[in-house]
């Protein structure tokens, strides 16, 4: 029915515009991609910038998924836009008090530093794969570097001083862009669950999580596929970064509860009622316990009883899948529970998938678009030896 | 000669050559200036606070104005006829969750500490009605004993530090000198930032057009002389619009004369429409 478009089930009273929840599962796969996108820089810039050796396997696989993640962020918020052939509008008049106005000049710049960086990590390998072919495919070699022929030292060793600060500026960059996104729901007055001072470091920390479990899942899958040995220190290396990095997060995302409960400011009876009902189960046990309790505890153990081999490539494929869905709960719980809880502290809303383009088919589409892209990047460019360490 | 023709044929190709890309140049230069002419003055436009030049309405001078509306709860009877009437004033998507203005009931039954809630769009308001496009507020209540109960209108607040300005990414909406906000729907890129960040749920998604909508006072109209649709059908007086430049308009009236409210104060949003006759339960 045309009529009853979108609307949301409730409980309580909410405001009648309530009823449609502006904000669908896209604007939970955005930050949950851009999270992606600065945690596997992350891992990339263990090995680029601060040259820690067992990131090496995966440290050009990981810029690239980078890149393939940021190329499908814009996706979620053009999807979401209701004039989506204005979306310039922001760069071109940006509205300079609004926490968004400056997105699209970060995402632009950020994704110029990514396709740079990964430029000059693949160009002495694409050198090398266009004197070894002919043709059609020598000529493509030729045009992705631009025509650029030459893989003395020297020109490397130019490589690589360019890819080293491209790094150190990027490390700031994609945390930035990430703060950036969290900044966008936590200066958010109208909401008790968004407006929080921590919510940028909460965006922060999970997306570092995010990215280094989305590596320890590839990487072993692509090893799988394409029958090659895993590499066990490089797999523990990001474990360990992974159980670091989520006991921060978990820390923080309980304390940010602690305190929502602990001030019990206006409309907390909504907030418990909502927290210990609909919410329990996602908050709660997925997102807190399966999500992030549970990998600590079994990664911990796999540390301390000195896990080897297959198990312990087992157990930490298992937390990073655990891990992966507690930040992609966490942006769901920020997201649509944040719009479930009504401005007027005395309801309760229902999402409801609205279908169409910002529906769970369109949100699983832009998800698996990086995978896809993935695969294609990876095939034109293998990152996995350096071709020039070949000889 | 033969060489020398040859030669100048070569000096006169150049020249064409070099004419032509000087055109080129030319032609584009004045192109790129003139877009950015054009984007500058897009830009200029679209400002959060608009200067004070004269929007091109007849007969009307935005800096002499300082719209303020006035709504007195002790006097609505929930008629809806304002919300039927900014229905059709303004051709608001005729639905039961899309509105600009709206009217919520508050109810305490005998012995309750706290009251129960609803506004016409609930849907056991709307099956009393039995349409999507007329509202009245059903008889739920009828045989119970109840302590206390009353109506609040409500409608965008107008704020004078509004949010949803704020957070616009592309200052489509915005704040006029004469104090109203409204949205430029040509400019609006449908992210609906705004409805999120307005702490009252004024603004919603107008999924026809694409945009966001809210109230606007009725600008077409007050910028006319004439009220706003819904003070204008109010039959008992509950809601009162004027100027508040003006010592003698209703508004100002209404304000000497009355220990008013808004709503939500501790947002610093500073709304532009005044309460009386609001109870702590009124958020």
């Amino acid at each position: 029915m045309d009529a009853l478009y979108h609307v949301s089930p409730f409980t309580g009273y909410v405001y009648p515009n309530e009823t449609i929840i502006p904000w669908t599962v896209m604007i939970v796969v955005y930050p949950f991609m851009t999270g992606l996108v600065a945690g596997a820089f992350s891992v990339s810039s263990m090995y680029h910038v601060f040259g820690m050796e067992n990131f090496k396997p995966v440290a050009r696989f990981a810029l690239l998924t980078a890149l393939c993640f940021m190329l499908f962020v814009p996706m979620t918020l053009l999807l979401h836009l209701g004039q989506p052939q204005r979306a310039f509008n922001a760069m071109i008049t940006p509205h300079m008090t609004s926490a968004f106005a400056a997105f699209g000049y970060f995402a632009a710049f950020y994704a110029i530093l990514l396709i740079l960086e990964v430029w000059f990590a693949f160009r002495a390998d694409n050198v090398i794969r266009a004197r070894n072919s002919t043709g059609f495919t020598r000529t493509f070699y030729r045009a992705i570097t631009l025509w650029s022929d030459d893989i003395s030292e020297k020109a490397q060793s130019y490589d690589h001083k360019w890819m080293l600060t491209l790094a150190i500026v990027g490390i700031p960059a994609a945390h930035g862009l990430h703060g950036y996104v969290g900044f966008v729901f936590g200066s958010l007055k109208s909401r008790e669950w968004w407006g929080s001072d921590m919510m940028p470091v909460i965006f922060l920390f999970s997306a570092i999580i995010s990215g280094v479990a989305v590596l320890i899942v590839l990487y072993t899958l692509v090893s799988k596929l394409r029958k090659t040995p895993i590499d066990e220190s490089c797999v523990r290396g990001m474990a360990g970064a992974l159980w670091g990095f989520l006991m921060f997060t978990l820390l923080l995302e309980g304390l940010e509860f602690a305190n929502v409960v602990y001030k019990a400011k206006e409309g907390i009876e909504i907030i418990m009622e909502y927290v210990t009902g609909p919410l329990f189960y996602r908050y709660f046990v997925f997102q807190f316990g399966l999500g992030a309790i549970l990998p600590i505890i079994v990664l911990g153990l796999m540390f301390a009883r000195a896990v080897r081999g297959k198990a312990f490539i087992v157990g930490a494929v298992i937390c990073a899948l655990l891990v992966l869905m507690n930040v992609f709960l966490m942006r769901w719980n920020v997201v649509i529970s944040g719009q479930e809880i009504a401005k007027t502290m005395r309801g309760l809303l229902t999402y409801h998938d609205p279908g169409g383009r910002e529906g769970y088919g369109a949100a699983f589409s832009v998800l698996m678009g990086p995978l896809i892209l993935l695969f294609i990047l990876t095939r034109i460019m293998p990152p996995w030896k350096d071709m020039t360490e070949e000889g | 000669m033969k060489r020398k023709g040859s030669g100048g044929d070569i000096k006169s190709g150049r020249r064409a050559f070099l004419r032509g890309l000087g055109k080129a140049v030319a032609s584009v230069s004045a192109l790129m200036i003139g877009g950015a002419g054009l984007i500058g003055k897009k830009g200029a436009s679209h400002a959060a606070v608009l200067k004070p030049d004269i929007p091109p309405i007849p007969d009307y001078d935005w800096t002499q104005h300082d719209w303020g509306y006035g709504i007195d709860a002790t006097r609505c009877i929930g008629c809806l006829r304002c919300v039927e009437a900014c229905k059709a004033e303004n051709n608001v998507v005729p639905t039961a969750n899309h509105f600009r203005t709206w009217v919520e009931r508050y109810v305490w039954l005998e012995g309750e500490e706290r009251p129960m809630v609803d506004s016409h769009s609930d849907p056991g308001n709307i099956a009393a009605s039995g349409s999507e496009k007329e509202y009245r507020f059903d008889n739920r209540y009828q045989g119970k004993k109840i302590d206390k109960a009353f109506f609040v209108p409500k409608i965008c607040n107008h704020c004078r530090h509004p949010s949803c300005v704020q957070v616009c990414p592309t200052g489509a909406t915005f704040k006029t000198h004469d104090g109203a906000v409204l949205i430029d729907h040509d400019y609006c890129i449908g992210c609906q930032y705004c409805v999120q960040a307005c702490p009252y749920g004024a603004r919603f998604f107008d999924y026809e057009r694409q945009v966001t909508e809210k109230c606007t006072w009725c600008y077409h109209r007050i910028t006319k002389g004439l009220k706003p649709a819904c003070v204008e059908v109010c039959p008992v007086g509950a809601r009162i619009f004027g100027d508040m430049n003006n010592e003698a308009s209703d508004i100002s009236k209404f304000l000497r004369e009355n220990r008013v409210q808004v709503l939500k104060p501790e947002t610093g949003n500073a709304p532009t429409c005044f309460y009386i006759g609001l109870d702590k339960e009124v958020s």
